[in-house]
């Protein structure tokens, strides 16, 4: 017991490491497979001398910066001006299954929503627009990554919402509230100045998670990012896969330049986190009360609406391509529909869902395991070094994919643990780990301590206060933290493809590797099945506490 | 201990391999082949090659007694990292791909690095149905000499789809694409560079452009290259202003063309599969008013192979696989446009009337031009031009902002 935050860390900063020194190493023009048997800067020097490489660094920085920061404000504002009244429990519900589209499926079918050919463009055509044929606008691609930004802001909101809401308790937002209220303070002001610097310290791992994540993204680049050039991620996976073997060099270097860029602007955020906290001092020591909530509520309300509104639409656009045989433009709706879709990859699809299921399941119970061991050692114990080093746990997180990953798969080798789904279900964990302890971190550690007083002094041993007492108490945030580790198994599709040798095919990498054909009727039947997959797990976990805490109201609710 | 463990596995797996398969033997090829599996890395994005896939991996299963496992993959580089990745970590047997379907840049780099098992192509019993003297991009891939490292089972060649409701005479010849373009603002582009299709549609428009294009089968040298170049560039600076987005952006690869055609936002696209418009209307994924047609000077072909990595597990299975492509059956199967659409690569007069029957029985599909209008193909150029074109294409379009 009191070896597993060790044991965990080794299991998950091994691979980091290795997989990083596997990629500075030819970046550095060592790598003697491809005859690069000398250290020297070369692969810098060509990267950046490549024409647009200073545009491509450019857009990382633009689109991770403001996704992140616009993701960020959505949810503060949805927050300070929703949270703790009866309509925010519609808001969450609307919300938070927007959590178990992938990336990938959003991304699509916010395309086909505002291309100039898509959904929106049709409704209004002819008969409003005049268009009888698509305008050669260019909305998605645009050269500002706009389009891009919009795909990330709407898988994000829901993404730090749920992080926040539950990390929200802790910070007491009600008694906070009584309190501003009472000294003449607006609902929002009263919130920015003491409510969200409490919730931001606890969700800033998150915040940091999505910048990197935002900023080294290659699927939602390639679907709604600019093209001439693309962002740097892609053009690293770009060169990575260019016929001309050498050039894993300069992609090797490109991955370096991605980290380094990923680690200074995670200090630049840390700047501003800074200068905000001061500002809000001054702000508050003004004592001015704020004069009205209706704008920002609304604000708030609208740009909900429209995150949920995007995501859906543009699933129901993927729902309506599953079964669309011919469907031109400018027609709202199918020529024709068939079943057909379905019944051709349904098939196919049965043994690969078993095998991804296997794994999910597994790499997540691992995980979830590895952490409730990790903390309840913490807090038995008393650990306050742990908790440090706990940070090294998302340190998967923070590193671009295309960084290590193609080291980690040499790494692999060497040991020879790679094939197989048992090596790539030790892989997921990797990523599955950090995202558990994310959402159950917090939760945990705020659990009554009281409660475990009153058991020590029946008596009760420690493991018995964590089995019949912690453990019942955090059912409902266990099992939202196992869905949340089961859909970020299910989304898996570098490391799967890298570590199973293509050999273990889950849904993510049978999707991937069909979406390269650009047929959004095939698009549209596998992001669903990915989707059904990832929703049941979250319903599941909704579904548990409810059964199991029949008759024990305040126990059924996460956090 | 577990690496030491490790290690000793790794000796017993070279030890047991250290026999290579000899192709000459074939008795003795299939007798290893039978109850191996064979790992086939194919592009995966095409629901008609994954279903002709399968096909073959029944067929295989029966006769040879050999399970073939299909690894989609979005991108054959996936197939060659793979290899690689192996070589790097010094697993030079018991690799997880056994067999590749791979041409062009991806095959000279894997020959150039000594990753290809072989030869093995020319000793397979179906190869002699091939008259090498007749096609010769058989034995020549994009001018590189395959030495019998890849074996050949499909003919592709460009052809250009375009919808007859929107567009009646469609332009023959680069010339009159541009000043169809110029009048038809926003309705054509092409896949960006360095997709393969995006590169091969700037080598077609060399071969139409360029005074002499002769000196496209050598390797690219700076005295030949602006000759030949400079007129592309010139006519690309009138056609881009004009093409799809203003040229501000590109879809990112073929099959992206059909779903924008679809949808109607461009007129005409590049393929290189002469019946991917066919199998496209039967699928939903086209109107059925869509056509093609090809260049008046003629168009780029070549042939799709397979090769086998140098330190593949299955390596007889995969020969067997690679036979079995070659087959007329395969052939005859792959080349109807309800299966696959790509054209064989035996030659007729070497088949049995039997056999000959099977292709002459195939319907072509509404949209697929005939043999003889489809012409006489243009060899690929040298890869060497491929290189130099798409990094100078890319430096002048592809980074515009």
């Amino acid at each position: 017991m009191r070896l597993a935050p060790t044991l965990t860390i080794a299991l998950l900063i091994g691979p980091v490491l290795a997989g990083l020194a596997g990629t500075i190493a030819p970046a550095l023009g060592f790598f003697p497979a491809l005859g690069g048997t000398s250290v020297s800067p070369a692969p810098f020097l060509d990267l950046f001398a490549t024409p647009g490489i200073w545009a491509s660094t450019r857009l990382s920085l633009t689109t991770g910066l403001l996704a992140t920061a616009i993701s960020l404000a959505i949810t503060a504002l949805v927050l300070a001006g929703w949270s703790g009244t009866r309509s925010f429990g519609a808001i969450q519900a609307v919300l938070s299954p927007l959590l178990s589209v992938p990336h990938a499926a959003a991304a699509f079918g916010l395309a086909f929503l505002i291309a100039p050919s898509g959904w929106i463009s049709r409704l209004a055509s002819p008969w409003l627009t005049g268009w009888e044929r698509p305008p050669d606008l260019l909305i998605v691609n645009d050269p500002w990554g706009l389009a891009m930004i919009a795909g990330l802001v709407v898988k994000e909101v829901p993404f730090l919402l749920l992080m926040s809401i539950a990390a929200l308790p802790q910070t007491r937002p009600g008694r906070s509230y009584t309190v501003t209220a009472s000294l003449g303070y607006t609902r929002l002001r009263g919130w920015f100045l003491i409510t969200l610097p409490q919730l931001y310290a606890r969700i800033r791992l998150p915040v940091y998670a999505v910048l990197a994540y935002s900023m080294s993204v290659v699927d939602v680049a390639l679907i709604l990012g600019p093209t001439t050039p693309p962002s740097l991620a892609v053009r690293v996976v770009q060169w990575m896969n260019d016929p001309d073997l050498s050039m894993r060099f300069q992609a090797a270097a490109a991955a370096v330049w991605q980290l380094v860029l990923v680690i200074g602007s995670l200090f630049l955020w840390r700047l501003c986190e800074n200068l905000l906290a001061r500002w809000s001092v001054v702000l508050a020591s003004s004592g001015r009360r704020g004069r009205s909530n209706g704008f920002g509520r609304a604000v708030g309300l609208t740009f909900a609406i429209l995150v949920a509104g995007s995501v859906l639409l543009g699933l129901g656009g993927l729902v309506a391509w599953s079964f669309a045989g011919f469907w031109g433009f400018p027609d709202v709706l199918p020529d024709t529909l068939t079943a057909r879709h379905w019944a051709r990859h349904g098939s196919n699809m049965l043994p690969v869902l078993w095998q991804t299921v296997l794994i999910a399941v597994i790499a997540t119970a691992l995980a979830v395991v590895l952490v409730l061991a990790c903390l309840q050692t913490e807090v038995t114990n008393n650990l306050r070094r742990g908790r440090t080093a706990l940070w090294l746990l998302y340190l998967p997180l923070l590193m671009p994919q295309v960084a290590f990953l193609p080291g980690f798969q040499t790494y692999a080798l060497l040991l020879g643990i790679d094939l197989g789904t048992g090596a790539v279900t030790l892989t997921h964990l990797v990523f599955v780990l950090p995202y558990v302890m994310l959402s159950l971190e917090d939760t945990f550690r705020a659990v009554e301590p009281r409660h475990m007083v009153v058991a020590a002094s029946l008596g009760a041993s420690p493991s018995a206060q964590f089995w019949r007492i912690r453990l019942p108490i955090l059912l409902a945030p266990v099992l939202t933290a196992a869905a949340v580790g089961f859909a970020v198994s299910i989304g898996q599709y570098l490391p799967t493809l890298l570590i199973g040798a293509g050999r273990v095919q889950t849904l993510t990498t049978e999707a991937v590797a069909l979406a390269s054909g650009g047929d959004r009727r095939v698009i549209g039947v596998y992001a669903l099945a990915q989707t059904g997959l990832v929703m049941l797990a979250f319903a599941s976990a909704l579904a548990l506490p409810r059964l199991v805490w029949a008759n024990r109201r305040a126990l059924r609710e996460a956090a | 201990m577990k690496k030491f463990a490790a290690a000793m596995a790794l000796v017993g797996l070279a030890g047991a391999a250290s026999a290579e398969p000899d192709p000459k033997d074939w008795d003795s090829v299939l007798a290893a082949a039978k109850g191996q599996t064979v790992y086939w890395n194919a592009w995966g994005g095409s629901t008609a090659t994954n279903d002709f896939i399968a096909w073959a991996g029944d067929q295989i299963e029966a006769q040879y007694g050999v399970k073939l496992e299909h690894v989609k993959l979005s991108d054959t580089a996936d197939a060659v990292s793979r290899v690689v990745a192996e070589k790097a970590a010094g697993k030079d047997s018991g690799g997880a791909v056994d067999l590749i379907w791979i041409n062009g840049a991806n095959f000279a780099a894997m020959k150039e690095n000594e990753l290809l098992f072989g030869p093995f192509a020319e000793d397979l019993p179906n190869f002699a149905l091939i008259d090498t003297e007749q096609n010769t991009s058989v034995t020549s891939d994009f001018t590189v000499a395959t030495e019998g490292l890849e074996s050949p089972w499909a003919m592709a060649q460009v052809v250009f789809y375009y919808d007859t409701a929107r567009l009646a005479e469609p332009p023959k010849s680069m010339k009159a694409l541009l000043d169809w373009a110029a009048a038809n603002p926003g309705r054509f582009t092409f896949p960006q560079p360095p997709d393969f299709l995006g590169t091969t549609f700037l080598k077609q428009a060399l071969f139409d452009l360029a005074e002499d294009t002769s000196v496209l089968a050598e390797p690219v040298s700076d005295d030949s290259y602006d000759a030949v170049a400079d007129p592309l560039w010139a006519w690309l600076d009138q056609l881009t202003p004009h093409m799809w987005r203003s040229g501000k952006a590109y879809p990112q690869t073929g099959p992206q063309q059909l779903q924008m055609m679809g949808d109607g936002e461009i007129d005409l696209a590049i393929s290189f599969s002469p019946g991917e418009a066919s199998t496209a209307i039967a699928n939903g994924q086209l109107p059925d008013t869509v056509r093609t047609f090809v260049l008046d000077g003629g168009t780029i072909g070549n042939a799709s192979f397979v090769a086998i990595p140098y330190n593949a597990s299955a390596k007889e299975g995969a020969m067997v696989l690679a036979n079995f492509l070659l087959s007329p059956k395969a052939q005859a199967n792959a080349q109807d446009p309800n299966v696959l659409g790509y054209g064989t690569v035996l030659t007729m007069d070497r088949l049995s009337n039997e056999e000959r029957a099977m292709f002459d029985a195939l319907e072509l599909g509404i949209a697929t031009l005939t043999p003889a209008e489809l012409g006489a193909s243009l060899p690929e150029p040298h890869p060497s031009w491929m290189t130099r074109i798409e990094a100078d294409w890319t430096n002048r379009y592809g980074v515009s902002q």
